[in-house]
């Protein structure tokens, strides 16, 4: 300890055990037998010679092994390669290890702990550092030129509030509606085919969506693609089953919005928006795999179990002319999990 | 060659005035009578009678294997406190029969939440017989008809689409099943017959929705099904799949094997080697 720290150093007091010291260093047996010594430089040797060896392998399988090729049910090129790469740093890796506690020099040493302050006498040094900065700035005489360098830095901050705006626009009334509209077609997800009550058995499930993500416009480009069919696609999707219409309790005011037993149900799970199509066809639970939330499609999409805290949103249904499935309005209430604004 | 028909004519000829001759074109005139009935219409007259003995035979198999749950002709069995104990089968068709027997789900070895896949005890033909009585209860599906030609053709990449929108949510991305509520749970796809992966979607057993051929067509079927055994047959080129359960074996393995493995070469670096007393010259 150098005398000029001003340490508080406790009075030595006599330990109830006496400090044994450090052991004695002993030598590893490579240190002291050579021909231990000579096996262990063997050892390492061997291990940079595999590696070797392996990114010879490596490199060789690269040639040899088809793109295709399996082996195991695995794709044997890349098996190949990684496993050669593997084991080639590996062999390096292991070489080291073993070249480092074996034969590198060994010697022990103790590191005593230090304080972690800095003498008084650097501490007053760093101080009046400071106060000579502050008194050849002259910041203090000169507040034109400190309140202008306050406001510059102030400033500065502005932009990233103004850009914030990129966050939006608002979203409006969007998360309340959805593309269905009355009259609009239920159609099959993937396919676009229409669906006639008559195709539904008891028991059934569709994938569905609206016909307006199928149709195309004079020039034969999509009404709604892009972007936009993403996000429209998230907020329209839905789930037609059929049931046995007298397992089926509707709510007052919905008695008519099946056809047949046959009812339309988002597939947007209430909670935090999972697509939800895992249902029973004998308990008619519908169940969200993300978080488990369970909603009972013969009782109006009721929640029976989870986190979701609003039932499922019923679409309206109906046949049209042509005997097809189609909605009679959009859905009465927003789809989705929760927002702010819906309180 | 025509000195011999010439010859034969003229034979023919002069015997149609024997006694033998108008017996004989008798007999020919029945027997090609009955041999063009024999060659247009030979179905139908062997299969109803098979269909009669098949229907038989899968009534008798009926009453012994499946009766004590689905009745004694098959029209279900309810508690007395209204539940089932076993659905009725009028109107299941043959189609269910084939995939619930086939796959050994039924006759079931205990009750339970669900019945699972296991060796099936029938044969083929037992389990044809028992699908015909079935059928002959009430019109429901039959077994359908796929080829290896028909997954060959189809379109694995519709398929793909299909499986995605209307499997994955209970089977998983890549069919390896998955849990369901109240202990039941969505088998793996792997190693299924076409057949049989067919007659699922089509009769839609226990949990599972119907995907009935008005909506989801025979053609879509089969592309799902070719997509399915393409992705059973592609080896994995990403490594090891660790059942293509996700998240949780994936975890396991990286923390078991692959932090484990890190913490044993941590504990080679950093164990103290192997000491001797003996000093540095004194070699033996």
């Amino acid at each position: 300890m150098s005398d000029h720290h001003d340490l508080v150093v406790p009075e030595a007091t006599e330990e109830p055990i006496a400090n044994p010291g450090l052991p004695e260093h002993l030598p590893r047996p490579t240190d002291v037998d050579p021909v231990a010594e000579k096996r262990a430089e063997r050892q390492v040797a061997t291990l940079f010679g595999l590696s070797a060896l392996f990114a010879i392998l490596t490199c060789v399988a690269y040639f040899a092994v088809g793109k295709y090729d399996a082996f195991l049910g695995l794709g044997a090129s890349n098996v190949a390669l990684g496993s050669g790469l593997g084991l080639a740093l590996l062999s390096i890796g292991a070489g080291l290890i073993q070249w480092s506690r074996k034969l590198m020099s060994d010697h022990e040493i103790v590191e005593m702990r230090h304080p972690a302050s800095s003498s008084e006498e650097e501490r007053s040094e760093a101080v009046a550092a400071f106060e000579q900065g502050l008194e050849d700035s002259g910041i203090a005489r000169r507040p034109l030129i400190r309140n202008s360098l306050l406001g510059a830095m102030g400033a500065l901050g502005l932009p990233a509030i103004v850009f914030l705006r990129d966050l939006g626009p608002l979203p409006g009334d969007k998360l309340q509606h959805t593309v269905w509209k009355k009259g609009m077609r239920v159609v099959q997800d993937v396919d676009g085919a229409r669906i006639r009550p008559s195709d539904m058995q008891i028991g059934q499930l569709v994938n569905a969506e609206p016909e307006v993500f199928f149709e195309t416009n004079s020039e034969g480009e999509p009404v709604i693609e892009g972007t936009e069919l993403l996000q429209e696609k998230a907020k329209a999707a839905v789930i037609l089953v059929r049931m046995h219409p007298d397992d089926i309790k509707p709510w007052k005011g919905r008695e008519n919005w099946g056809v047949d037993g046959i009812l339309c149900f988002s597939k947007i799970c209430t909670h935090v928006g999972c697509p939800i199509s895992l249902w029973e066809q004998q308990t008619h639970h519908l169940l969200c795999p993300c978080h488990q939330s369970t909603f009972d499609l013969a009782d109006n999409g009721k929640v029976i179990f989870g986190p979701a805290g609003r039932h499922l949103p019923q679409l309206p249904l109906a046949v049209d002319d042509q005997g097809y499935l189609v909605a009679t309005s959009d859905f009465t209430e927003p789809v989705g999990p929760s927002y702010w604004e819906r309180g | 060659m025509r000195l011999i028909t010439r010859k034969i004519s003229a034979r023919l000829s002069t015997r149609r005035r024997s006694r033998y001759a108008a017996p004989a074109v008798l007999v020919a005139a029945l027997l090609a009578a009955g041999g063009l009935y024999v060659a247009l219409s030979p179905a139908d007259a062997t299969n109803k009678a098979d269909d009669a003995s098949m229907i038989a035979k899968g009534r008798s198999l009926f009453q012994v294997g499946c009766s004590s749950c689905h009745g004694q002709n098959a029209e279900g069995i309810v508690t007395k406190r209204g539940k089932q104990y076993g659905p009725s089968l009028v109107g299941v068709g043959a189609a269910a029969v084939d995939f619930q027997v086939g796959t050994g789900r039924m006759p079931m070895a205990q009750p339970g939440v669900q019945a699972a896949r296991k060796k099936p005890v029938y044969n083929q033909d037992e389990i044809d017989a028992l699908g015909a009585y079935v059928q002959s209860l009430g019109p429901g599906p039959a077994v359908p008809d796929i080829t290896q030609s028909d997954i060959d053709n189809a379109d694995v990449v519709k398929g793909g689409q299909f499986f995605r929108t209307n499997c994955t949510a209970c089977h998983n991305f890549a069919g390896s099943g998955g849990a369901l509520p109240g202990g039941k749970h969505a088998p793996s796809l792997r190693g299924v017959s076409a057949k049989h992966l067919y007659e699922a979607m089509l009769t839609g057993p226990q949990q599972m929705p119907v995907f009935s051929d008005g909506v989801l067509s025979p053609q879509d079927k089969k592309d799902i099904i070719a997509y399915l055994k393409k992705n059973e047959a592609t080896p994995s080129y990403g490594g090891f799949t660790l059942g293509s359960i996700g998240p949780v074996s994936e975890g396991l393995f990286a923390w078991i094997v692959g932090i484990g493995s890190l913490v044993g070469i941590g504990i080679w670096l950093t164990s103290s080697s192997t000491r001797s007393t003996k000093k540095k010259g004194d070699a033996a």
